[in-house]
């Protein structure tokens, strides 16, 4: 057995577990938000398709896998394609160094941090590429809006990141969840003798997690009422499917960091289960709370969206940096 | 000219056939898309008291390239006709249409002798599968419809027939 503990080994194991958990993830959170939708709208939601409709991502993936694929005439045909993998495997890349539990770990390298951040940042690329390869006038506006739309919402993000940055003093993901051991006031989203607004930080970066993974209220991206389907207008068949896929790989992704940086990750405060629980535990509430977001408020105009950031976001965020950097000075 | 070989005819994977039917048929995605009153019920066959979600058919696509199903709601007028045929040739294989109500089906009320505006059938422009009698359809009608579109697909009924009180 020892060859399961060599490097390259494991590394591989790992890759194909991320991969599992992703794949699973979207189908089933798909499953989760439809029948969620049922519940806020007061209707059961898919419980036709198998027992409780537990089949229901099994028979959309398989109609997805067997519809026609087109490349549409006049397209770029090349990035056209590569567009959704484009999209899908930086999500995947980033789960890599997010620690499920103390040792549950694909790579535990000391910037983390850092590396998710610069690898979701190509997310917006991606899609950007997309609509642009589409040759598609709905794509083309929807991606304009999806850039300025992430670059407004990078900046709050990242100074708020870099607010908790100062409080920790470490980007090694699994040092930051040590830190915050205890009883649930030790977590980084409770630590208000550091930084009295540290529960606005945590709203600023779920805010920002929202507008980052193109999720409503801030779903520019995907703007039926406006743009027919915004990006992927032209894409068919399992294209669409992977950018479904990649769109809840964000989401887990960003709720994940969210849990690690803000809700002490796999800390339990009795110490009653094993890490990986509370982990989990801490990440579906969270996801749970984005689907509930998403079918209690209605997408907002895209001008009120790019004043929410730079008008109040962003200022806030910068006094948030400010304070907490005078208070460690002080302190 | 020779008629062309249907391949599905010579070769048959009939597990994996039935497979995907069986798929397909759990997963009609409709296209966002409606031309008059009948799309009003439609949106009622959507809401909460009919939910057509039941059946995993409420995820209405707005593109036609990610929807499976057409339901044709309204009056098409010469005018729409194009835009409509468009629509129709712009969604990809598998594809099924429903004609919604009289409208759709032959032109219903609109219909007299001289009339110039209206196309009588939506079935002069492009095939339809299922055809939903009614001015309009009442939501259960709809829903009626999409499980004998499932029925097409699979060859099985989900639910039996309800039988009106004698």
């Amino acid at each position: 057995m020892s060859f399961l503990t060599a490097e390259p080994v494991r590394l591989l194991l790992a890759l194909v577990c991320i991969m599992a958990f992703v794949g699973l993830n979207a189908a089933y959170l798909v499953l989760a938000e439809r029948k969620g939708a049922g519940r806020f709208q007061r209707r059961p939601g898919p419980n036709e398709a198998g027992y409780g409709g537990w089949l229901q991502p099994v028979a959309d993936v398989a109609k997805l896998l067997s519809k026609q694929l087109i490349v549409p005439p006049g397209t770029d045909t090349i990035l056209f394609r590569l567009a959704p993998l484009m999209v899908i495997s930086p999500a995947m890349m980033c789960l890599a160094v997010i620690p499920f539990s103390q040792t549950l770990v694909a790579r535990n390298i000391n910037v983390g941090l850092l590396m998710v951040f610069s690898f979701g940042s190509i997310n917006v690329m991606a899609i950007m590429l997309s609509g642009w390869a589409s040759r598609n006038k709905y794509a083309i506006i929807s991606a304009a809006r999806v850039v300025s739309q992430n670059v407004a919402y990078e900046i709050p993000m990242l100074l708020v990141v870099i607010t908790l940055l100062m409080v920790t003093g470490t980007m090694d993901l699994n040092e930051i969840v040590r830190q915050q051991a205890g009883w649930f006031w030790h977590w980084n989203l409770f630590k208000v003798w550091v930084n009295p607004l540290m529960p606005v930080t945590f709203v600023i970066f779920f805010i920002c997690m929202l507008a980052e993974t193109n999720r409503a209220p801030f779903d520019m991206a995907e703007a039926e009422s406006e743009l027919v389907a915004g990006v992927f207008t032209e894409y068919a068949g399992m294209g669409f499917g992977v950018f479904f896929m990649a769109e809840y790989a964000n989401i887990v992704l960003g709720c994940s960091l969210g849990t690690v940086l803000f809700l002490g990750g796999w800390q339990s405060p009795f110490g009653l289960w094993p890490g990986v629980v509370w982990f989990l535990l801490k990440l579906y509430a969270l996801i749970f709370t984005v689907i509930w977001v998403r079918w209690t408020f209605p997408r907002t105009q895209f001008y009120n969206l790019l004043n929410l950031s730079w008008k109040i976001l962003i200022p806030i965020s910068l006094f948030t940096l400010l304070l907490s950097s005078a208070m460690i000075k002080l302190f | 000219m020779e008629t062309p070989v249907d391949t599905s005819q010579i070769v048959q994977f009939a597990a994996l056939d039935d497979l995907l039917a069986l798929s397909r048929a759990n997963s009609l995605w409709p296209l966002t898309f409606g031309l008059a009153c009948c799309a009003i019920e439609m949106m009622a066959a959507g809401g909460p008291r009919f939910d057509i979600s039941r059946f995993g058919a409420e995820v209405f696509r707005p593109s036609p390239r990610q929807a499976d199903v057409m339901i044709v709601a309204g009056t098409i007028n010469k005018k729409m006709a194009p835009a409509v045929k468009t629509l129709y040739d712009q969604m990809l294989e598998p594809k099924w249409v429903i004609a919604m109500g009289n409208c759709a089906i032959s032109g219903g009320p609109f219909v007299f002798p001289g009339q110039y505006a209206v196309v009588e059938g939506v079935d002069k422009l492009f095939p339809v599968d299922v055809y939903i009698p009614g001015c309009p359809p009442r939501p259960e009608a709809l829903i009626e419809g999409i499980l004998a579109l499932e029925q097409k697909l699979t060859g099985k009924r989900r639910w039996p027939v309800v039988k009106p009180p004698q």
